[in-house]
């Protein structure tokens, strides 16, 4: 009982955060220079085109009517209109939902048994000479820019090799895998070694503890310690990082997306930027951050399951 | 005891000291290379050469030549002036925004702290990348545009560290003997809280200019950041992507001039945090 009215007391405090992203999604259009009005009619558009039309969008209204109407309308499933695709942006949100899904679950699957080895072995063998090759291929994985190995992985496994395909998305979860095998390395390429170097410094932290040297003074095994004991205290600090980098990773997979012209959220977005398609642009920014903090939630959630120490 | 401390000592500090030399040293190479790029490459970045496009590398062109028949070289040379100041301009304004907010929230306490948390609370729900692109996209594309969106979106980080920092510095000996002795509390933020926070926010500035030169690199990938014909290196690897096949160094060498800057500033902020124990 006690945790279902912690879990409510977190949704409640999560009220504050969502009006405040709507407040951001909502002034993000503010920002544009331009008459809206006058994008959507073109330049030659006659005044009283443009009078009729800023009444009907109720643009005239001052700017906090505008945002409830806003808010209003966004509670009741309506993001406003594309003007590139003629359609609801909602809908046209959900067109491109699946294969950024898919890839961000296959770079976490990459991702997640990457660390937890490499960690493992950089721990264990801390300061030889596993420790520095790992720590060091953990810097550059960081520094090197994810679509310029996005591409340069594409021209060689893709074209010269042809091991790969080098765009699309294909049809079925077989074809899904092999499509998306180099977007996703390219991107875990990027994730594997900020999770690394995280668990890498929680094990060694643990290790160091006084619990360990217990286990040590009543002759247990270093694997049996390493095992039971170091391992399962080094997973919370991780699986928080985890939650924190998905959020991320749904901001970095917009560029491998258009290198491997995936027909995800990322390619929608770019063009709506490029396009100027401000709707999209603004629904996209709502939609995304409404997933972070569900990821967040979830996360938190998870980590009170683990660990019932942990407070909501 | 001493042999485990000095040996404790050599540990720290040792390698932490090695890894700053080498990650200045690459960062003072590029600085070098960037502001003297007229003494390497004689070539003029933007020069248009249609009779020599497409050429690969050779003693002429070091780095080859691109779809116009410009010096990949040297315009890779021109390109870290832009890049280099961008990784170092780009962090500055989020973080004196955010070290002045979470400097105020620490000490402050209170509604003034509750209400700016709830302002981090709610520009971290937003992916990092995916605000940055949205504003500039409404600004339009530009570096300025994207300095006033990292402005926006970047002090997040910086305004936790701060703060974190503070709530444990303002409960210290020094804060309450300079409190005592009757300075206001500005005096007590700025002149005593402050500089004991510096080296946090050295080592995390230094990653954050990874951060912030990557991501720009991918807007002038997308052509929303850095405007051609300027060189820099997000929008070289653009440019090049046509050929990537047939003509792979077009792209492959400003990637490469990236990674390895990157490379320089962790070396650098790992080094740091090992040295300062943070």
């Amino acid at each position: 009982m006690s945790s279902l009215s912690a879990l409510g007391q977190r949704l409640l405090q999560l009220i504050p955060v969502l009006i405040g992203i709507s407040l951001v999604s909502f002034l993000l259009v503010q920002l544009s220079p331009g008459d809206p009005v006058r994008l959507l009619l073109g330049d030659r558009a006659t005044a009283e085109a443009v009078a009729h039309l800023r009444e009907q969008y109720g643009l005239n209204q001052p700017l906090i009517a505008q945002y409830f109407s806003y808010l209003s309308n966004v509670l009741h499933g309506d993001l406003g209109h594309s003007i590139r695709y003629q359609m609801p942006v909602g809908s046209l949100i959900l067109d491109f939902v699946p294969p950024t899904l898919f890839l961000i679950a296959y770079v976490v699957a990459i991702s997640v048994p990457a660390t937890v080895v490499l960690a493992i072995v950089s721990a264990r063998c801390r300061d030889r000479w596993p420790d520095h090759l790992i720590r060091a291929l953990a810097i550059l994985g960081m520094t090197i820019p994810v679509f310029w190995l996005a591409l340069m992985m594409s021209r060689f496994f893709g074209v010269e090799l042809g091991w790969f395909p080098v765009s699309g998305y294909g049809k079925g979860f077989l074809e899904h895998l092999h499509h998306l095998f180099l977007p996703a390395i390219s991107t875990a390429t990027w994730l594997v070694p900020l999770l690394l170097r995280n668990l890498r410094a929680a094990l060694i932290n643990e290790t160091e503890s006084d619990y360990v040297t217990a286990s040590r003074s009543k002759g247990l095994g270093e694997g049996y310690i390493f095992r039971r004991h170091v391992l399962v205290n080094s997973v919370l600090p991780t699986l928080n990082l985890l939650g924190v980098m998905i959020a991320f990773l749904i901001g970095s997979s917009i560029v491998v997306e258009i290198i491997y012209a995936v027909p995800g959220l990322g390619t929608l977005m770019v063009g709506a930027v490029l396009g100027r398609d401000y709707n999209v642009i603004q629904g996209l920014t709502l939609f995304y951050a409404l997933a972070s903090v569900i990821v967040t939630l979830t996360i938190d959630i998870l980590s009170t399951t683990i660990d019932p120490r942990v407070k909501l | 005891m001493i042999s485990l401390s000095s040996a404790s000592a050599r540990r720290h500090f040792g390698p932490g000291a090695i890894e700053i030399a080498a990650g200045t040293a690459i960062i003072l190479t590029w600085v070098v290379l960037a502001v003297a790029a007229p003494l390497f490459s004689g070539a003029d970045p933007n020069g248009i050469d249609l009779i020599g496009l497409l050429q690969p590398p050779s003693a002429d062109h070091f780095f080859g030549t691109d779809h116009l028949g410009r010096d990949v070289f040297s315009r890779v040379l021109h390109a870290a002036r832009i890049d280099i100041w961008m990784g170092i301009a780009g962090v500055i304004p989020p973080l004196l925004i955010g070290a002045t907010i979470g400097l105020i929230s620490g000490y402050a306490g209170g509604v003034i702290d509750a209400v700016m948390m709830r302002m981090v609370d709610i520009t971290v729900a937003f992916p990092f990348f995916v605000l940055v692109i949205a504003i500039v996209g409404m600004l339009g594309p530009g570096l300025y545009n994207y300095f006033v969106a990292l402005a926006l979106v970047g002090w997040v980080s910086y305004a936790r560290l701060v703060r974190a920092e503070v709530l444990v510095l303002k409960n210290r000996e020094f804060v309450t003997a300079a409190q005592a002795l009757g300075y206001g509390p500005i005096v007590v933020m700025v002149r005593h809280i402050l500089p004991n926070t510096f080296s946090s926010l050295l080592v995390f500035a230094t990653t954050d200019a990874v951060l912030v030169l990557l991501a720009g690199a991918s807007l002038g990938f997308l052509g929303l950041g850095v405007q051609p014909p300027t060189p820099e290196w997000g929008a070289m690897i653009a440019d090049g992507q046509p050929y990537v096949v047939d003509a792979w160094w077009i792209c492959f060498f400003p990637g490469l001039a990236a990674t390895t800057l990157g490379f320089g500033f962790i070396l650098t902020s790992d080094g740091l945090s090992r040295v300062l124990g943070r």
